[in-house]
Order: structure tokens, then sequence, then C-alpha cells
């Protein structure tokens, strides 16, 4: 099973012939992703890694009809228009790999897309992984297994080092989601954990956040209100961020007050939601959480 | 991109919406001249135009009551650092008699994903300040960039503030003329604070409008004049925004080179776990080769407050072997010698600690044993 992500997955990649698309597409596929064809406008007819490129998308889908998601990596320029040229394909889940999108476009593309009931992860993400299946993203495969514990995150490098943390403590992954580092992003937390509350592997969650913003605030809130009802553990990056300052990610700086380590680990906490103070903690946190199932 | 308080008032005033009438002084001008030719009568507001916050407070808005009284003050303004940074130009305004002052914003709210605008009838003071002493008074009232602001939208905003009467259709042209600019400027904030509130009409006493730095694309004759805006960073910040890296100073003794965000603020908490204090906050970012990373040690090696470099990577589209030439590279190049500890797993983690191994440096596998370390040294 898994979420968003799986056998079922039938992948076109758009920006498919650039550097980034080219090199992911490869090891995509060596992990076993059903990529059906790769968009890049002008290259129509060339061929990556045996994966057939079009100039468009409607073209890609009407050749591959069994297509159903989308991954881009298109520069952030022309990343907006991208995102609509698979929503109006009829592609259910975009993946949006590029970093550095103007936030109003993002607002934009991403009320768009729900109100098409398109998906949208990203963006300025890794993508998503379900261990064993598929993998949608550019994480490095060798540190995911299939397993129990559904993640999802707003870093990147940090969902690859609580994955392998779990992996050599024999801790697999059912599915795990870097839902991005900007401020605007498609799925957030709660709506990720309205598809692991569904998922019959999923029997724990691991939440990793980062300052700013209140996207781990409305996490407590959903399982305070029973809405999600599987054990949840917790890691915030930034407890020691200065206020003010944007650290890396266009997502992580406390604006006028709000966002901080503080409020948010006292928020998750109240819900008896345990926060872990390094991310090595992590595996025992979650198998703890497991055990008193 | 912060812009001054003179740009964004010229944004609106194109607009078409009346503000204080005003004379822009740079650095070497004629200052009196250029008053009389603008034809203002005092009494003036004399505005130092930083970008710091609380300009205020530390004494870069001055009312003065005569031309030669605007003329010394502005002299002196011109020469006094504001939390550091001098001004390159001042504006100096027709000082407008008030009694209430009000304040209006537009941010976006992240988890609605809707422009968002925030409405005080007490202004004067900053947000955060409303928030902390007055949090009932702010109205917060998203918007659908579907169809925009409505003008009903803004009369309803402007009412439930207090506003009426003649001023009521000032404030709603107001409002959606800000909402225009925030739109059209790609703006992650546009605010006006105080808003002063008269008779008949509302006038904005100060502008802030910030641009989006992802959409620096679509405004390039702001993006041209980057350096001059700096306004609160320090002098390593800026250098390191010339070299296009992602660097906060912070004030420990241990340089941290991350790659990622999130890996990166961990790498600073665990620091501090640890019993240290990190000087710093660096990310390599994502498929960092061997040049790039030479640049961040380089740049930690020379930056003075990193009495040693703790190196924290985990590699995924990063690759180790990489890095670990970029470390040998930097280390080869500099004068500098600092102790150096580096944590190294993930893509090609073999290549890179033979790497390293050959330049006399045992990689760490284990972060918490190698943050140990750093900080005992």
């Amino acid at each position: 099973m898994g979420i968003l992500v799986n056998e079922n997955t039938r992948l076109i990649v758009q920006g498919i012939t650039g550097n980034e698309g080219s090199f992911h597409t490869k090891l995509m596929l060596d992990y076993g992703t059903k990529i059906v064809a790769g968009v890049t406008p002008g290259k129509g007819g060339m061929n990556v890694h045996g994966v057939p490129v079009y100039d468009t998308v409607v073209e890609a889908v009407k050749e591959h009809p069994e297509a159903n998601s989308s991954i881009i990596f298109v520069p952030a320029k022309f990343a907006a228009d991208a995102v609509y040229e698979s929503v109006d394909a009829g592609l259910k889940l975009v993946v949006v790999i590029t970093e550095h999108i103007p936030v109003h476009d993002s607002l934009e593309f991403i009320n768009y897309a729900k109100s098409k009931g398109v998906n949208v992860i990203g963006p300025n993400c890794p993508g998503a992984i379900t261990p064993g299946k598929a993998k949608v993203g550019i994480m490095p495969a060798h540190v995911f297994t299939p397993g129990p514990v559904g993640i999802a995150s707003r870093s990147g490098t940090l969902t690859y080092e609580v994955s392998y943390a779990l992996s050599r403590a024999g801790i697999g992954q059912s599915t795990v989601i870097g839902i991005g580092g900007d401020p605007v992003i498609g799925l957030t937390f709660t709506e990720v954990m309205e598809y692991y509350e569904k998922d019959p592997q999923t029997k724990a969650l691991i939440i990793v956040g980062e300052i700013g913003g209140d996207a781990e605030e409305r996490a407590a809130k959903m399982v305070e209100e029973k809405r999600f009802t599987k054990p949840v553990v917790a890691f915030i990056a930034g407890r020691t961020a200065p206020e003010g300052k944007r650290m890396g990610h266009a997502g992580a700086i406390i604006m006028l007050g709000s966002g901080t380590y503080k409020d948010k680990v006292e928020r998750l906490e109240s819900v008896g939601i345990k926060v872990a103070k390094t991310p090595f903690e992590l595996p025992k946190l979650v198998s703890d959480a497991m055990k008193s199932l | 991109m912060k812009l001054f308080e003179f740009e964004a008032k010229e944004i609106i005033k194109n607009y078409g919406f009346e503000v204080p009438q005003s004379v822009l002084i740079k650095k070497g001008d004629d200052i009196e001249k250029k008053i009389k030719e603008a034809n203002i009568e005092p009494p003036l507001v004399v505005k130092a135009q930083v970008l710091v916050a609380g300009r205020g407070k530390s004494g870069g808005i001055k009312l003065v009551k005569s031309i030669d009284e605007a003329v010394k003050t502005a002299q002196i303004l011109f020469e006094t650092p504001i939390k550091g940074i001098k001004p390159s130009f001042i504006l100096i305004e027709k000082a407008i008699p008030h009694e209430n002052e009000l304040y209006v914003g537009i941010v976006i709210d992240r988890s609605l994903r809707m422009p968002l605008v925030l409405a005080s009838k007490y202004g004067g003071v900053d947000i955060e300040e409303i928030a902390r002493t007055k949090p009932e008074s702010i109205i917060r009232y998203p918007i659908n960039t579907v169809i925009g602001l409505r003008s009903y939208e803004a009369r309803i905003i402007g009412k439930s503030i207090g506003v009426t009467g003649k001023a009521l259709n000032s404030f709603e042209k107001f409002l959606t003329t800000l909402y225009k600019a925030f739109i059209e400027y790609d703006a992650e904030l546009a605010e006006s604070n105080p808003l002063a509130y008269l008779n008949d009409k509302v006038l904005p006493l100060d502008l802030r409008i910030t641009i989006d730095d992802n959409s620096l694309f679509r405004h390039e004759n702001y993006a041209k004049t980057e350096e001059e805006r700096l306004g609160e960073n320090t002098e390593y910040e800026i250098k390191a925004h010339e070299l296009d890296l992602a660097f906060v100073e912070l004030d420990g003794d241990i340089g941290v080179l991350g790659n990622g965000a999130g890996l990166t603020m961990t790498t600073m908490d665990l620091i501090y776990e640890y019993g240290g204090k990190p000087a710093n906050f660096l990310d390599m970012g994502g498929g960092a080769d061997a040049e790039h990373v030479k640049t961040c040690v380089k740049f930690l090696l020379d930056y003075p407050k990193a009495k040693k470099i703790f190196i924290n990577m985990f590699g995924g589209i990063t690759r180790a072997d990489e890095v670990a030439k970029g470390v040998v590279m930097a280390l080869n190049e500099s004068k500098v010698k600092k102790p150096i500890v580096i944590r190294l797993t993930g893509t090609n983690e073999e290549q890179g600690r033979e790497i390293l191994k050959k330049a006399g440096i045992e990689a760490f596998n284990d972060p918490i044993e190698a943050v140990k370390v750093v900080v005992s040294k």
C-alpha cells in the first residue's frame, strides 16, 4: 500500500532532457518506478534512458493514457506553467521539485490544482517514495526500507537522515514524503495525514518539521480532534535559529513572533506527541509508540 | 527584497493614490534648493531611508519647523548610522497633523494559501506589539485571488476598524491600491503603519513593500540595486550574499556547514545540545560540486567568529567525494588553519573518506560522536 505513489504510479517527467531531469529519470527507473513519458518543449521525438519525449503533456497523455502522475524539474521561471499543463492534461498528482518559485505563482497554481481535485507535492521538495514500490523524487534510494512508519517532512536531507536512522534500527517506512520547504506548499502535514490515516500499511507517523508557519500546530490540532488516530512522534529543526532570519528554506523564518520552536513543541506535546531532541532519538520514540498499540 | 519607503510611496502614487507631498534628497544634493523647488511648506518630517526595523525609535525620523532646521537635520542624519547603516537617501515630507493612526498590512497566509489583510485601529506601533497588547483589535480578512480584493471587502474592513463617512471611500481606494501593489510587485508584505485617519480621507505616513526574492526576475529594476539594500545584514552576511551562499551569522565559535536547510539547522541544534555554540548557519544546498564546497569552506576559514569548523553532510544528490575534494582544495589553497571535524555519510562515502584520509582527516560516520569531538576541541 503506502500513499500517493506506489506500483500503480505511471509517471511523466516534465523537464526530462535537462541535467537533473535526465539524471533522476535514470535513478527512478533503476528503482523500478514506471515512467511512461517525458516532456520538454521543442525536444519531442527524443529518447531519454529509453523514455519517449514529447513536446507537450497533452501529447504524452494521448500516447500514454495510463499516465496519472507528473514530476517537475522545470526551472522556476517556467514551473508554474508546467503545473497548469499537467493539471489541465488530467494528471492527478504533480510533484514539484523546483526550488525558488515565486510564492505568488505557487499560491495560484496550488489553488487551481486543488479546484480540479489534483494533489500537488512541493514545491522545493525531494518528492515521495514508497520503499520497494516506487520513487517519485530525488532522494537517495538506499536509505529506505519497506515497513510500517510514515514520514512527512519539510526538509529534504533531514528526511534521508531520519529514514536512514530508522532503517538501521530495523524499522521500515510505508511512504516518505518531503512536503517542501517553501512558505506555500501543496499537500501540508494535515493533508498527508488524512492519507496516512486511511493507509493500512502505516502504523505510526513521524513529523519532521521546522521553524516558521503553523503547519505543525495544525497537525497537533488534527490529533487533538481525533481526525488522526495513529501514534505520532516529531522532530522540529531550528531550536537555536534566530528570529527574523531565513534559514536556507524560504519558509523557515520566524515572522511576527510566530512559528517559534518553543510554540511548536509545546503545542505538539500538549496533545501527547513526543518531540525528539535530536533526529537520532526518533527510532526509539516511534518504536515505543508502536509498542503501546 | 525590502523597498525603501520612498520607492513604496512612488508605487502607490503612480497608481493614483495620494501620499504626503515630499522631496527625495540624495547624499551631496543641495538640500535647501531641493526643498524650495519642491515647494513644500514647513512643518516638515525628515526621514532617513533605511531598511532596518525600528527606524523611528532609533532616531531616524525628525519633525522640524523650518527649512533651515530641515537642512541641518538632514545633514546630521546622513552621518548618523542607524543600527550600523548610514542612509544614502533622505525623504523630506510635509508633516500631516492627525489624531488617529491605523494599521493596514497585507501578507500571505501560509495555511490558507491566500493573501491576508491585517488591519487595526491602533496603528503607529509594530503589528507584533499590537498582537501582544490588543490582539482582539486585529482584523484578519483573507482574499480570494481569483476575484481579488473587491471594493466592498475594503469597505467592510474599513468599517470594522472604525473608519466612517467620506474617509471610508478613501480607505477603500487605498486598500484596493495597496492590494494591487501587493499582487503586481509579488510582495510578501505590503503595509502602511501608520495610516493617518483624517476627517475626510486616509493618508499613508509610512509605507513598506517587501518583494519576494524568488520573483526578482520579474522586477529587474529593483534586482539591479540589491547591494544597496542589505540593510539588516552583517559584513559577513553581505560577503556571503555576493558569493551566493545561504549564510546567517550567529554568536558562537563553531563554524557550521551542512547540506540542506533542515540538516544544517539540526546541526546547529545538535551543537547546542552537546554544549557548544554555532558561529553561523551555512547551507551548501543540494547537489553541491567540489568548487562550491571549496568556496563554502574557504569562507568559514576566513570568517573570524568560527574558531573551529564542523561539516555535516548526508549525501543524497550531493556526493561525498565531491564534498571531500572541495574540503581538501580549500585547505590547500588557504593559509588559515583551524581545527576541522567532518561527518560524511551517503552517496559515494567510501571514496569521500579515502580522499580525506589522504589529506590526513579522519571523517566520522556518526554525527553525535562528531559533534562531541568538535565541541571538546
